[in-house]
């Protein structure tokens, strides 16, 4: 009976929460296009968020890249059909791996990030101490970090994939003597306009649920400094889940209009 | 010069507030009023509502039942940009002292100035003047985890009055200081008080801040004003709840 009360219970608060992330969300929608806008701290945030992921995410592509073409080099040998390596990794490193995988290490790098900075700016009263200076917290910590995310993990995920198809390129030209001329022609002639576009689309979302779970859990942080941490957790948990949800209608969706 | 105390012209006016969470009654009915130029010293025990009580004051929390009025605006009738408005009249220490810890000490001064003064060498200016009044001029450019606990007091302190506020509201000034900074805290809110001549709203339950400076003082009890008067009114009580405090 307890344990039974204890699921309705979690049911309950999984809708709970659904149901004020959606009013978050409608807060920010609300919030963007009213003044005064906080261009200077937008600036910043896209600079903390994109400039300070670059190393990490350059490092994940590259190896994502290098490590992808090892393993599936000696299974396309096999059929003679090694040539197909370039298509191959392009088409599912821009399509799939590429964006999902950078977007879950932005959500370990930047959403967890934004999920414990605001929820220590709530626990030491820095939040309401902005609100009691005349500045709307929200604006100015909340829809900064949204629109940076929104903005820049996009980015962060052309650069990765880039630099993965890099790493791709330098195990071919050492392994199979494939220039890198051949290698990027390859790639280019792979790679279509369905490939791309919802590749794009689909990583506008994955920077906007991080900003939004991370700026979510940490506004409204609660119980002192093990509420940071608590913060910063689910943000994580929650905004992982969201990446795949996202990425499963965004496959979904392609699929109905350009039949992968 | 320091202003007369005004006993006629209440500058705060609370009348019946309550608030609870859940089952706790944590407010039941405050009343005060803080005159122009007073300092009004609200004590109780920890958990007594007063954090609350000044929460709702400045519209961070919204009571249950009960009307608050600053400078005869009633904040519960006041759109968003008119609160703001209001808020530039309040200067607000909290307890821990809330510095931006992503900033400077510069930065977090001239924050509360962004929309408000445009030039930027008259904002430097007030951030001058600011931390002198303090006496942390030299401390501009350092970062708040660079400060003691005493000096993080003091600038938030200048932050709170950099724009030269008539009402400060001091949430435990003087709390997780050692005794020789606390004095220093509460003599600089003494000079403040002197130079800006603002009315001051002092939530403490630090006695000798209290004997010090408080015109008058009320005791927050039960979620009531259960005493009101004098320092050395309250103090003589012979009331055994009032008595807990002093002993």
């Amino acid at each position: 009976m307890i344990e039974l009360f204890q699921i309705t219970n979690k049911i309950k608060t999984f809708f709970v929460e659904i149901g004020e992330l959606s009013y978050f969300a409608g807060r920010f929608f609300r919030e963007l296009f009213s003044r005064p806008f906080e261009y200077k701290e937008l600036l910043r945030q896209c600079y903390y968020i994109g400039n300070r992921s670059l190393l990490l995410v350059g490092v994940t592509g590259f190896i994502l890249g290098l490590v992808f073409t090892i393993q599936s080099r000696p299974t396309l040998m096999e059929f003679g059909a090694e040539s197909w390596i370039p298509s191959m990794v392009s088409i599912s490193m821009v399509r799939e791996i590429g964006p999902v995988i950078i977007a879950l290490i932005c959500v370990g790098r930047i959403s967890s990030g934004i999920g414990a900075e605001l929820g220590s700016m709530r626990v030491t009263e820095q939040i309401d101490a902005m609100e009691v200076s005349g500045t709307n917290p929200f604006k100015y910590l909340v829809v900064t970090r949204i629109l940076a995310t929104t903005m820049m993990v996009p980015l962060l995920i052309i650069f990765g994939d880039a630099i993965s198809l890099f790493g791709s390129a330098i195990i071919e030209n050492i392994k199979g003597d494939v220039s890198f001329q051949l290698y990027f022609n390859k790639v280019f002639n792979a790679l279509e306009f369905s490939d791309l576009v919802p590749a794009i689309v689909k990583s506008f979302f994955f920077g906007f649920v991080i900003g939004l779970v991370g700026s979510y859990k940490g506004f409204y942080c609660k119980k002192g400094t093990v509420g940071v941490g608590e913060a910063s957790n689910t943000a994580v948990v929650y905004t992982s889940m969201l990446v795949f949800i996202i990425d499963f209608i965004a496959v979904f969706v392609t699929d109905i209009f350009y039949e992968i | 010069m320091m202003k007369k105390i005004n006993d006629i012209v209440p500058i705060i006016k609370i009348k019946d507030l309550r608030k609870s969470f859940d089952d706790n009654h944590v407010l039941n009915g405050f009343s005060m009023a803080l005159c122009e130029g007073e300092n009004l010293v609200i004590m109780g025990r920890s958990g007594s509502g007063k954090s609350v009580m000044i929460k709702c004051l400045v519209g961070l929390m919204q009571p249950d039942h009960g009307d608050i009025e600053i400078m005869n605006k009633n904040i519960n009738e006041l759109d968003q940009d008119e609160l703001n408005s209001l808020r530039t009249e309040i200067g607000f220490l909290f307890q821990g002292s809330a510095l931006y810890d992503s900033m400077t000490v510069r930065e977090n001064l001239k924050f509360p100035l962004r929309r408000r003064i445009k030039d930027s060498d008259e904002a430097e200016k007030l951030v001058y003047e600011a931390l002198k009044s303090v006496g942390l001029t030299e401390a501009i450019d350092l970062m708040p985890s660079e400060l003691s606990g005493g000096m993080q007091r003091r600038v938030a302190l200048a932050r709170a009055i950099i724009l030269h506020p008539k009402i400060i509201i001091y949430d435990e000034p003087t709390t997780g200081l050692d005794p020789i900074t606390a004095k220093e805290i509460i003599e600089l809110m003494r000079n403040i008080q002197k130079i800006y001549g603002a009315s001051s709203l002092i939530i403490t339950h630090d006695v000798d801040c209290a004997r010090v400076i408080a015109n008058r003082m009320i005791l927050l009890i039960d979620g009531i004003n259960y005493a009101e008067g004098t320092f050395k009114e309250i103090s003589s009580s012979k009331d055994k709840k009032i008595q807990a405090f002093f002993k």
